[in-house]
């Protein structure tokens, strides 16, 4: 693989924790053939359970039966602990893949008080596959992570 | 190198198990987990020693069947033969596992007539111009010495296609089987899988089980892991590595279905793909 470095737009490494928000950094990277990463996010309860995405991105523009889904289990964590199991395009959950950036994303409203682990995993064309995973507390739980090659920064505010 | 020792149950348009030769009977998929009900897998057929190299021999198509996710027959598309290795494809057009592969289903041997020796089957693909095999039907009642065995082997590969179903999985009762208790299509490195081993349907202790990585080419070691399943017939592995393994088990009993049969030889194969966390 070739070494590439990353700049993560905004300077910081670590978002402002806003409450109840997931923070994901899709760091720039300087190689010759650049696509934007499938990326998904979801949570797990730490001791087991079914897991919740969050979020997906994904090439929604391509064609076929299922547009743009050939690719998702190459978010192989992710398609094994459930993606699998979800239909494209899941409201309120899938969308297109993003430019470089920070991203923020609300967690579930009602989450049950406990651990869990937050996992973002990214895979890019042409790229390689990472997988930050992040033990959280809900409530009153604040965490962060950060990726070394396929992902930024990854920030978590709970309550 | 050892000469070619592979056989051809000609009679039966069958090719002999790897239990009884070096060789090794695989299947290579390009994938074992697709997404979606428009995904295609393109599969390598192929005799050889060394996984998964295609050196010697091709897979023979007219034996390879496929399996719906409900266990009603699919299509094989696209299948050619080349001078060492055999290619198809199938549409993965139903959500769920399929199985792909071969089950064969002969008898193999010698008898005498007269003090002159005959075999049963045939060294070799069929040729042309060459008379028909005789088959365990062909034993007269004054035959002596007559050492046939009962061939019966399996050969299979597991793709899924979005979420993994095991209506495929379920053992027909019948020879050599493997009831995987942890779905071949979801292995992974690090997390110790767990397969049953039948004969006829009954959990089978002390079966020999053989497991080895592809990429033989790029290591020292041939790497071959040999284990024995368990008195529940269950062999658990921890895999030490992601990647394609050719696993391979072998038994024999004198359970032949033919009273001119000798002995049973039996054999279970598949190739596994274990994925990295």
């Amino acid at each position: 693989m070739r070494l590439c470095s990353f700049v993560l737009l905004g300077g910081a490494a670590a978002a402002p924790a806003v409450a109840d928000t997931v923070t994901v950094t899709v760091p720039q990277l300087s190689v010759a053939e650049y696509h934007r990463p499938y990326v998904a996010v979801w949570l797990e309860p730490a001791g087991g359970g079914a897991a919740r995405t969050l979020a997906v991105w994904y090439d929604t523009r391509k064609r076929g039966q299922e547009p743009g889904t050939k690719w998702l289990p190459d978010l192989r964590a992710w398609w094994r602990k459930g993606g699998r199991s979800l239909s494209m395009p899941a409201d309120g959950v899938s969308g297109a893949t993003r430019p470089p950036g920070r991203y923020t994303l609300p967690l579930p409203a009602g989450l049950k008080p406990g651990a869990y682990v937050l996992n973002v995993e990214a895979a890019r064309e042409t790229g390689g596959r990472e997988l930050v995973s992040v033990p959280i507390t809900v409530p009153a739980g604040t965490a962060k992570a950060s990726g070394s090659h396929e992902l930024g920064a990854i920030a978590v505010a709970a309550r | 190198m050892k000469k070619p020792t592979l056989l051809a149950l000609a009679a039966a348009g069958l090719a002999l198990p790897a239990a009884l030769s070096a060789h090794r009977m695989w299947m290579l998929p390009s994938g074992t987990v697709f997404a979606g009900t428009d995904a295609w897998v393109t599969v390598d057929s192929a005799v050889s020693n060394d996984l998964f190299y295609a050196d010697h021999q091709p897979g023979r198509l007219e034996n390879v069947r496929v399996w719906q996710p409900d266990g009603t027959p699919g299509r094989l598309q696209n299948g050619a033969t080349g001078r060492y290795r055999s290619v198809f494809d199938v549409q993965l057009d139903k959500p769920g596992t399929w199985k792909i592969g071969s089950e064969t289903t002969g008898f193999m041997g010698s008898f005498k007539v007269g003090g002159e020796e005959k075999r049963i089957g045939r060294r070799g693909p069929p040729r042309p111009g060459e008379p028909a095999p005789l088959t365990i039907a062909d034993i007269p009642a004054n035959a002596t010495d007559v050492n046939v065995a009962e061939i019966i082997s399996r050969n299979y590969v597991f793709v899924t296609a979005g979420e993994p179903s095991t209506a495929v999985l379920r053992p027909e009762g019948r020879g050599l089987e493997m009831e995987p208790l942890t779905h071949p299509d979801e292995l992974v490195a690090g997390e110790p899988a767990r397969f049953r081993f039948l004969i006829d349907g009954r959990p089978a202790p002390g079966i020999k089980v053989t497991l080895v990585p592809g990429g033989k080419r790029y290591r020292d070691a041939e790497g071959a892991t040999e284990r024995q399943t368990g008195a529940d017939g269950v062999l658990t592995y921890d895999w030490p590595a992601a990647g394609m393994y050719w696993l391979n088990a072998t038994a024999q009993d004198k359970k032949a279905a033919n009273p001119r049969a000798t002995e049973r030889r039996m054999s279970y194969a598949a190739t596994l793909e274990v994925m990295t966390p």
